[in-house]
């Protein structure tokens, strides 16, 4: 057995209280409780977070990039969904 | 964001596979459209292979000079002559370890293991920055350290926060942040020495004289020498030539050099008013060739010392795995960390 | 410097700090795995942190690091032990950063000068101890080859942790309350590690306290040797 089976890990850092969660990248571990760690010390030493998760990067289902017209496409054409789509008379406050 | 495991387990098809036909063309016709046009090329994403096997042999020559970079730095550690020094010189030093990690995450991206790459670095197939195999022999060494090789390696590395690949580029700007510390502690270092005893200042001198040439052989060879420049430029892997980089670096230097006190080895070195540039003299490049080759003071010390660390941390390794396929990682307490 | 006996103690806190920051700080370019290299100069980087602080309060604190002489070190001989194989540097962080967190808690709550160092530092030699803790549970119940370096290590440095109980001058602290949580603490790790509490004596002429008198093993000269070498052969430059 080789470390190679110590396997991927992605980091998530929440910067503040407040903010969701972002991927901060990836760090390999044997377990769980020592991906937390390895992140916490490496992601976090100069103090950008106050929350950590990991996540193994082979539990992560990602939409592919063949995927991505039927996928993301459609979304682009509902401007209806953005505030920016209606136009309010001028000086109609608190809208 | 896609992953690495993203990338992997989707049954995507494999990274660039040649594709001849219509299909194919459509392919490279998108990548080559979202290059031209500033976008990044994430994981997932079709690449040609010529792309992917070059950003993998840079990013990986990266990360290793990273960890081997630690080794002519943390020489002095232990005998780090002020408790502030010594401070600041362990989190430069660990800094670099996270770079590496941050860099191999990155290659990781790019369907190669950790594993695969430090393999690659023990047996010699992959390069690291051929800086690092010059010793340290002062402490005023970790202070040119700072100044001329990170001042190098930033101006490499800043515009590499723009390079075409994503997960590369997010490293690089992770990176950068984290390094600008340590060309600054680099300076004040020297700066002390040169302001301070005769000795002291005579121990600066004589690190940047041996510094200071390698540190302009890290921008590589000569544009018309160098076999990858022109296709890593067309795909915005590289920003900037390796001559038009030295040159600046040499520019951003001189008034620095002024300003410490201190001499840079070169006759020849003077501001050229037509150019808006400082001339600078011939570098021996039959040097840079020979050090790359494997011949510099420390290549073989550099590389034994990481192999032993890697053979002799190996039963870690094994004792982890194995604990963790016994345990599956559910009896060692909590399993999120909430700090206030 | 005076000699009162917040100094005294000051000095001994310090010591410990410093030297096994020190110690901690040869690993560098040399831990089993690059993730490992990030943790132990943490560890490091906090203990540094904190033996800063301790001796500044009894003095310069480069002064106290550089010109004093072997003898005039207080720290227990335990963080001075060679590193050895990374089962010997975790055995010795399980022993000390338990010893260590048992300790500032009292501190941190008692209304000496150094209640505010002990609050600060308590909280990175909680993380200390976790960090001791899960990888002394990996290598004791990890593969047989493991289990074996950690036992002999627990075994070899077991001899050095009796001193850890011995009065400080000057820090009014329940140090048989302290000793027995202690070794319920590491009592419960080494087992749920599949180890158990080495047998050996852990009292004796050259490990009761001998180290807050300025005693130390041979291998503490050399490191001091390394460590001084630099700042003594330029009297009175400043870095």
């Amino acid at each position: 057995m080789t470390d190679t089976d110590w396997p991927l890990w992605e980091v998530f850092v929440r910067s503040r209280r407040g903010l969701s969660h972002t991927h901060a990248g990836s760090l390999h571990a044997p377990d769980a409780e020592l991906a937390l760690r390895n992140a916490r010390d490496l992601y976090t030493r100069r103090g950008e977070g106050v929350s950590i998760w990991v996540v193994p990067s082979a539990a992560i289902t990602a939409s592919s990039p063949d995927e991505k017209d039927p996928f993301f496409e459609p979304a682009a054409d509902k401007p209806y969904r953005h505030p920016t789509f209606y136009e309010i008379p001028e000086g109609v406050k608190h809208l | 964001m896609a992953t690495a495991a993203a990338h992997r387990t989707a049954g995507a098809p494999a990274y660039g596979a040649p594709d001849a036909g219509p299909e194919g063309d459509i392919r490279q016709r998108a990548f080559d459209a979202a290059v031209a046009a500033d976008e990044r090329i994430e994981p997932r994403d079709w690449m040609p292979e010529a792309y992917r096997a070059t950003l993998v042999r840079q990013i990986a020559q990266h990360a290793h000079s990273e960890i081997i970079g630690m080794q002519p730095e943390a020489n002095w550690i232990t005998r780090a002559p002020s408790l502030r020094r010594k401070a600041i010189l362990m989190a430069k030093v660990q800094d670099e370890a996270g770079h590496g990690l941050y860099l191999y995450s990155a290659a990781e991206t790019l369907g190669v293991s950790r594993e695969e790459l430090l393999d690659k670095l023990h047996s010699g197939r992959q390069k690291y920055s051929s800086i690092f195999n010059y010793p340290t022999l002062t402490w005023a060494d970790v202070g040119a350290i700072g100044w001329l090789v990170d001042g190098a390696a930033i101006t490499n590395q800043v515009p590499l926060c723009r390079c075409s690949y994503g997960p590369y580029a997010r490293a690089m700007v992770r990176v950068c942040k984290e390094e600008s510390f340590h060309q600054r502690q680099g300076y004040e270092l020297l700066l002390a020495l040169s302001r301070g005893t005769p000795e002291q200042h005579a121990m600066a001198q004589d690190a940047v004289d041996r510094w200071w040439w390698p540190s302009l052989m890290m921008f590589g060879p000569p544009d018309d020498a160098s076999q990858h420049s022109a296709q890593s430029m067309a795909w915005k892997i590289k920003r900037h030539s390796n001559d038009e980089l030295r040159q600046r670096f040499v520019d951003i230097c001189v008034p620095q050099a002024e300003s410490l006190g201190l001499t840079l080895p070169d006759p020849d070195l003077r501001w050229n008013e037509e150019r808006g540039h400082h001339d600078f003299g011939a570098i021996d490049w039959t040097e840079f060739w020979d050090v790359l080759k494997g011949n510099g003071p420390c290549n073989e010390q550099r590389l034994t010392q990481r192999r032993r660390a890697h053979d002799e941390g190996a039963w870690v390794r094994e004792a982890a795995a194995a604990h963790a396929a016994r345990h599956n990682g559910k009896n060692n307490g909590p399993t999120g960390v909430e700090q206030a | 410097m005076t000699t009162t006996l917040p100094t005294t103690a000051a000095l001994a806190l310090g010591d410990d700090a410093l030297v096994l920051s020190h110690r901690l700080g040869e690993w560098a370019g040399h831990a089993p795995v690059l993730e490992e290299e990030v943790a132990l100069a943490n560890i490091a980087l906090d203990l540094l942190g904190q033996a800063r602080v301790l001796l500044s309060m009894a003095g310069d604190e480069d002064e106290l690091a550089y010109l004093r002489e072997e003898r005039a070190f207080t720290n227990l001989q335990l963080v001075e032990q060679p590193n050895g194989d990374f089962a010997h540097t975790i055995a010795r962080q399980l022993y000390f950063s338990t010893y260590q967190h048992l300790l500032y808690g009292q501190l941190a709550d008692s209304d000496s000068e150094f209640a505010p160092l002990a609050g600060k530092a308590v909280k990175e030699v909680a993380y200390h101890r976790d960090h001791a803790e899960q990888w002394t549970l990996r290598l004791g119940d990890g593969t047989d080859v493991s289990h074996e370096r950690m036992r002999r290590a627990c075994e070899a440095l077991w001899r050095f942790t009796g001193e850890m109980f011995q009065p400080v001058a000057g820090l009014d602290v329940d140090w048989s309350g302290m000793e027995a949580a202690w070794l319920e603490s590491v009592g419960d790790v080494l087992r749920r590690a599949t180890l158990a509490l080495p047998e050996g004596p852990r009292t004796g002429a050259w490990s009761a306290g001998a180290g807050r008198q300025g005693l130390h093993t041979e291998p503490f000269g050399r490191m001091l040797a390394e460590m001084q070498h630099l700042h003594r052969s330029h009297p009175g430059a400043s870095w």
